[in-house]
């Protein structure tokens, strides 16, 4: 089937227009288990593309080896064209590739803030010495302070500002996460469940803000069991099960696919999808 | 029992160099565990290589006492790095369970025939501070008043590791209002979100350990010229676990908290000291003799810890909401 995104036909380890992020034979072992083991995939740029696949399908441990949290057997990939195999996860954040985790990071001890404030880039105060005098950094922070106040605007934080990260809720937490990976303007966000335990009522804005970073022409790639909001945001959803990818192509065309209706769910294939996950009870909210 | 004398003993503790000592490894450890979140349980070995680099520079080469000095820190410095490298990129726990295994190996070290020459062996180094005290500018004399009355040199070592307290203070409060300590802080709540922001965690992490391993370095040498030798023994883990009193005392990561912490502490202990001591002289204690006290106190030293720990994890500056025991 003819689509936008990829050159062809859509199948597992497509050729795209303009991908940003290309990884080739990337392999995970965990002793005798292959985690992962994707040949060939792109990420089409400027898209918001969502990552699928049943438990242990080796989407967070991918996550994980693509921003140099995990260190893969073999395998390459690249970034706008710049090898990243072997960087460590630091420089692949400096180079615009930020990501967030399922088990939401907030520093809870930091104020809100604060945490905003830690996410923004080349701050010259950072620097050991630097950071003794004052007037050397000062502008830079008031400038990223106006920075962080107008994304807790945005993500409807702005009240907590002063609170402890301790002190918000879990949704709030993975607002507060998302909404710091956004101070160094990334050019890909990648986002690990973004909707995992958060509460229904958070729901809808979290989705608007993922639709506004695609606006603002940032690219989106995030893992999710949300079926709802896989179908609703994505342009493009790529599904694995047992490390490989077994499908790819735009969300409707995806979800008819025998291959991942068999994969991905299973005794579930006659459920409607788009209210599988949100109303499987216990689903939503801690 | 002679109230005044106890009273007046304990009020000279807190302006002791022992009392200077202790704070100023306290401040090197919150640097460490109260702001980085480092689990470091050899603190006396950073102050152990801090004086004995001071020493030996003096004794084995000859190097004026100022350069001394610098070696010292220097030599902190580098044993920071040597136990950093390994340590740093593993969970805190192992960090915790190498230095204090590092801190025991260079003690034991230093104990040893074989190096006697250039280390003293066990009977440790002395005649390194001559610089020190050929310095002082406060002319014969006693000074001060009350409980507080010095000798020039009793003075002049107490101004000295006073302005040390005060210039670190100002230099780890300069360091954690920045971004730079905003970074240290965030890896003590969580190294792999930081990690993720594209911050060189384990380069922040060398940098404090370096930073309150030279406070730490800075302690030993008060420590040494105040009793003009140095041995092995002095730096057990003794040593160590009455810095973290010290610090959980007054509260990790507070400025503060270690000065205040450090100069609590003596005090209590000096009044201990004095009300069980006239106690057993009275004789209001039949199973304890004298030198029993002693070793008593440190007993009490422990159980004051963990009830420390217990019911005012925060110390008494820190903010209980910001730091409870999460190192």
């Amino acid at each position: 089937m003819a689509n936008e995104i990829s050159i062809g036909p859509a199948a597992p380890g497509c050729k795209k227009h303009d991908p940003i992020l290309v990884a080739d034979n990337v392999m995970r072992q965990f002793g005798g288990l292959t985690a992962v083991n994707v040949e060939h995939v792109e990420i089409p740029r400027g898209q918001i593309t969502a990552l699928i696949g049943p438990n242990g399908a080796g989407k967070t441990t991918f996550f994980n080896l693509l921003t140099g949290f995990d260190k893969p057997n073999t395998g390459s990939w690249t970034f706008e064209g710049k090898n990243l195999a072997g960087v460590p996860s630091y420089k692949v954040a400096r180079l615009g590739m930020i990501r967030t985790f399922q088990l939401t990071k907030a520093l809870s001890l930091l104020t809100v803030i604060e945490n905003m404030r830690l996410g923004a880039q080349k701050q010259p105060g950072e620097n050991f010495l630097r950071s003794l005098i004052r007037p050397l950094w000062a502008k830079h922070e008031a400038a990223i302070t106006v920075k962080a106040d107008d994304l807790l605007k945005r993500f409807k934080l702005d009240a907590k500002r002063e609170d402890y990260a301790a002190a918000l809720s879990g949704g709030q937490r993975k607002l507060l996460e998302m909404a710091r990976a956004l101070m160094s303007e990334p050019k890909l966000v990648m986002l690990d469940e973004p909707m995992a335990g958060v509460n229904p009522a958070l729901t809808q804005s979290l989705l608007d803000h993922i639709k506004d970073l695609k606006k603002n022409g940032t690219t989106v790639l995030f893992v999710e069991h949300d079926m709802h909001m896989v179908r609703h945001i994505s342009d493009w959803v790529i599904v694995m099960a047992e490390g490989k990818v077994v499908a790819e192509g735009p969300p409707a065309q995806v979800m008819k696919d025998p291959a991942v209706i068999d994969a991905y769910l299973g005794a579930h294939a006659d459920t409607d999808l788009g209210t599988v996950a949100i109303n499987v009870p216990g689903k939503a909210g801690n | 029992m002679d109230w005044l004398n106890i009273g007046s003993l304990a009020l000279g503790e807190l302006f002791s160099p022992f009392t200077a000592t202790f704070i100023l490894c306290a401040l090197g450890l919150s640097v460490h565990f109260g702001y980085t979140g480092l689990l470091n349980f050899g603190q006396a070995a950073f102050a152990a290589v801090g004086a004995y680099g001071m020493a030996i520079s003096v004794l084995t080469f000859g190097l004026p006492l100022g350069v001394g000095i610098l070696m010292g820190l220097l030599a902190s410095a580098i044993f920071a790095v040597i136990l950093g490298i390994p340590t740093l990129r593993l969970r805190a726990d192992y960090l915790a369970i190498v230095t204090i295994a590092a801190s025991e190996v260079f003690r034991y070290f230093m104990t040893t025939i074989g190096f006697a020459k250039v280390t003293g062996g066990s009977n440790g180094l002395s005649q390194f501070g001559d610089d020190f005290w050929a310095a002082n500018p406060f002319p014969e004399g006693t000074y001060g008043f009350g409980p507080f009355i010095y000798r020039a040199d009793e003075l002049w070592i107490r101004v000295v590791a006073f302005a040390l307290i005060a210039l670190g203070a100002v230099f780890v409060w300069l360091l954690m209002r920045s971004p730079w300590g905003r970074v240290l802080k965030g890896i003590r709540e969580d190294e792999d979100a930081v990690r993720s922001l594209g911050k060189n965690v384990f380069a922040y992490k060398l940098q404090a350990l370096i930073i309150g391993g030279a406070l730490a370095a800075l302690g030993g040498m008060v420590f040494v010229i105040n009793l003009s030798n140095v041995q092995p023994q002095s730096w057990g883990t003794t040593f160590t676990f009455m810095i973290w009193t010290v610090l959980l005392l007054g509260g990790a990561a507070t400025i503060l908290g270690p000065i205040v912490g450090g100069m609590v502490f003596f005090v209590l202990l000096s009044v201990t000291q004095g009300i069980m001591s006239g106690l057993v002289d009275i004789g209001a204690l039949p199973f304890l003799t004298l030198p029993q006290v002693g070793q008593i106190r440190f007993l009490l030293i422990g159980l004051a810890l963990m009830l420390l720990v217990i019911f005012r994890p925060q110390g008494i500056f820190g903010n209980k909401k910001e730091l409870q025991f999460n190192g």
